[in-house]
């Protein structure tokens, strides 16, 4: 990077915070991210409701396809994280997992190019919704002081030690998991998108250097961002499992009779 | 280009997107919770009933064939013994049968043998008696014959003699 880089006057270099707010289509209701909402929204519905409107013994391959991500997220993340207590919730975890998934995926769909989820807004929508479900779940299910002595007050400790535990055991359950439920989708999101940007717009402005040394190089820049481009879709799958195992876990944990 | 969205942190949430989010997701979440995820998990419940169902169906059907099995093996061993039974019945019977039927043949011919020799010895003492009276009137004749010839020759009473004497053989030979 030496060289003398001659950058693109279009070329947005070094990627920066601003390339995740594209200008608004039509004001600020009405922008390339609220749109992209809607489109997951619509592409959800629509692929579950063709793949269960006439659902049989014997799935056809969308309905089929269908089951497995309910499987999954009923077998694999409900049951293991809460047992049979959580098969209610599957039918919610499943809707939070198709639309985290498919809100992720757009990082790397071509046209889009960026997950929703990397403006910390929806993810912090997302996050709160968990949050209220297993606050309302475990008052439900205790009632409200029981509850709180359940989440504050760890059993078989002296007295003494609950000054010390009483706020670590609050932050713990009533601030830091809401928070870094949503900071952990959105920061892997934003930082996915960097890194394609860094090494697609870096191939760009490496090509159109007048450096010949340069321009060649770039063929690993443009390399790096397939490779990353895959190594996001991980990301993607990866994430949207997480946000729905830890909400099934603290779901989980308000259900639980002891601490 | 980009004044529009100069300063932006991107920790802080855009308003907007937060009431946008809500509904959208709020939107999806109605939806497929009332339209598609029950019948999705009725149709799981069903898919399961119907293997482990299936299963089950399939295990009583394997008992119940494994103890049809074992009774019609045990029927067959019943049967088996139960015809080795008649079989040695049935040899004993042939056997005593043929002992009775022995026993009979030997009685009978026992009986045949001494109906036989009482038979001969009866006819030999009638023989002999017949005999007796034969000799006695033999000897009577011959008696009466030297009685009734001259005995002045010697010659002539020799051959007399020789001639009882051959008659007497003759008649002992018949």
């Amino acid at each position: 990077m030496s060289g003398q880089l001659v950058v693109a006057q279009d070329l947005p270099w070094p990627p920066s915070v601003n390339d995740f707010y594209p200008p608004a289509v039509a004001g600020p209701w009405v922008t390339k991210f609220t749109l992209m909402v809607w489109l997951a929204v619509g592409l959800v519905i629509i692929f579950y409701m063709a793949a269960y409107r006439n659902p049989k013994l014997v799935p056809s391959k969308g309905q089929w396809l269908a089951e497995s991500v309910y499987g999954l997220v009923r077998d694999n993340i409900a049951r293991e994280q809460m047992g049979n207590a959580g098969i209610r919730f599957a039918p919610y975890f499943t809707v939070l997992f198709s639309f985290i998934l498919i809100t992720n995926i757009f990082s790397i769909v071509p046209g889009l190019q960026i997950s929703p989820n990397s403006h910390i807004a929806f993810p912090i929508v997302l996050s709160a919704i968990s949050y209220v479900l297993y606050l309302a779940v475990g008052v439900r299910k205790h009632g409200l002081l029981k509850y709180l002595k359940m989440s504050l007050i760890l059993p078989g400790v002296p007295w003494p030690m609950h000054i010390l535990l009483v706020p670590i055991e609050f932050l713990q359950n009533f601030v830091v998991r809401p928070v870094t439920l949503a900071l952990r989708l959105f920061a892997n999101m934003f930082a996915g998108h960097l890194l394609l940007l860094v090494f697609t717009v870096g191939g760009f402005v490496m090509l159109s250097a007048d450096n010949l040394f340069v321009q060649v190089t770039s063929v690993f820049s443009f390399a790096m961002a397939i490779v990353m481009a895959f190594f996001e879709a991980l990301v993607a799958v990866l994430q949207a499992y997480v946000f729905v195992t830890l909400t099934a876990n603290y779901v989980g944990t308000s259900l639980a009779e002891e601490h | 280009m980009y004044l529009a969205a100069e300063g932006h942190n991107p920790i802080l949430p855009i308003w907007q997107e937060l009431v946008v989010g809500t509904i959208a997701f709020a939107l999806l979440v109605f939806v497929l919770l009332k339209f598609v995820m029950p019948r999705m998990e009725t149709m799981y419940q069903a898919r399961v009933d119907a293997i482990e169902g299936g299963l089950k169906r399939a295990e009583a059907a394997q008992a119940e064939a494994n103890q049809l099995l074992e009774q019609y093996r045990a029927q067959l061993a019943e049967v088996r013994t139960e015809a080795a039974r008649i079989r040695d019945d049935a040899r004993a019977d042939a056997e005593g049968i043929r002992q009775d039927i022995l026993a009979k043949a030997r009685e009978e011919s026992d009986r045949i043998i001494a109906a036989g020799k009482e038979q001969l010895v009866a006819e030999r003492t009638t023989i002999v008696r017949e005999l007796r009276t034969e000799v006695g009137t033999l000897a009577v004749d011959l008696a009466s014959k030297i009685v009734g010839e001259s005995l002045a020759d010697e010659a002539r009473r020799a051959g007399t003699v020789d001639r009882f004497l051959d008659g007497l053989e003759s008649a002992g030979a018949r």
